[in-house]
């Protein structure tokens, strides 16, 4: 009878050092220490910190997670080049759109329905925040 | 000799890694378009309509920090998980795969508080734009959390009897993924107001 040996991929492959518990508890308390700053930040009111703190700091946060958590920095080289070239798809997309939506009128045009919907809208807001005080 | 089959998806390693992996990879990129495309659409509505601040100003920030907290913790968690796995302890891979699963039970009884509370101020789907992206992205994401959390309880079952440890490296990785996608939600709609 015909038999075959397969072989067994090993649990882990990644190509570096392995951590232990310790380890990434201590990544753990630094993703803590991080989201106090992103929450204690944008009390300042200051535009340059909010976006340094909130928005800085979140990128950060995910590189942190990405690198030690999901072990990308151990992880064959190409998946990161494919990640990336998924971020860089949603940039495109950002880039493309971005100028047409960001304008309200050109030399010959106006954009008269958004003109309108941002009337409604603030209408709605002031509402919506008068039942709310209500409630 | 003896024979059994492997799933496919544990030995067979054209790319250098083991084809589970690569397409769990492939999973994330591909979700991060989707998240990633509704995150720049948020964006350019942000900084065209100034007036959103006004609708932003009425999420809760603990609401939204407390489950931050408790998604990052659950990462911790999961990672653990996977290590227990590695060493090819099945039984605290279980525990701490459970874990992980009350963290995201946890996250989403917090949103559903959160939830209900401004429903009930009025703050629905239709209200208007912000809230429309509000809870298309939270819903959204929070769909994910469910779906970890029902991977995650398949996965446990066989980890408990030894089998299958690889996989739980596999919903490791989607559950850190759901965790990056809140941590850059959380900034934009619980922080900039």
């Amino acid at each position: 009878m015909a038999s075959t040996t397969i072989a067994h991929a090993p649990q882990d492959d990644h190509q570096g050092p392995h951590h232990g518990p310790g380890f990434y508890v201590k990544i753990w308390a630094l993703l803590m220490f991080l989201l106090i700053v992103s929450i204690l930040g944008p009390m300042l009111e200051h535009p340059m910190l909010t976006l340094i703190t909130a928005f800085g700091v979140a990128v950060v946060k995910a590189v942190i997670v990405a690198g030690y958590f999901m072990h990308l920095k151990i992880e064959k080289r190409f998946i990161t080049y494919m990640l990336l070239g998924m971020l860089a798809m949603v940039g495109l997309f950002f880039a493309g759109t971005a100028a047409d939506i960001h304008r309200l009128q050109g030399t010959n045009w106006v954009n008269v329905a958004r003109f309108q919907y941002i009337e409604k809208s603030l209408e709605e807001i002031k509402k919506l925040g008068e039942s709310g005080e209500h409630h | 000799m003896a024979t059994y089959a492997q799933p496919i998806a544990t030995r067979r390693r054209a790319s250098g890694i083991p084809t589970g992996r690569l397409a769990m990879w492939w999973l994330l990129g591909s979700e991060i378009v989707i998240f990633g495309g509704l995150l720049m659409c948020y964006l350019l509505f942000r900084h065209s309509y100034d007036h959103w601040h006004v609708a932003a100003s009425h999420t809760n920030t603990v609401f939204g920090a407390v489950n931050t907290f408790v998604l990052l913790t659950s990462s911790l968690l999961v990672v653990l998980a996977h290590q227990a796995a590695e060493s090819k302890q099945g039984g605290k891979a279980f525990i701490y795969l459970w874990l992980t699963i009350g963290g995201g039970l946890t996250f989403l009884m917090i949103k559903s508080v959160e939830w209900t509370m401004e429903i009930s101020k009025g703050y629905t789907l239709p209200s208007n734009l912000f809230w429309s992206f509000y809870y298309t992205a939270a819903g959204i994401h929070a769909s994910h959390v469910i779906a970890g959390m029902v991977a995650m309880a398949i996965v446990s079952f066989d980890v408990l009897k030894g089998r299958n440890l690889q996989r739980v490296e596999l919903v490791g990785l989607y559950w850190h993924f759901v965790d990056i996608v809140w941590i850059f939600l959380f900034p934009l709609l619980y922080i900039a107001k």
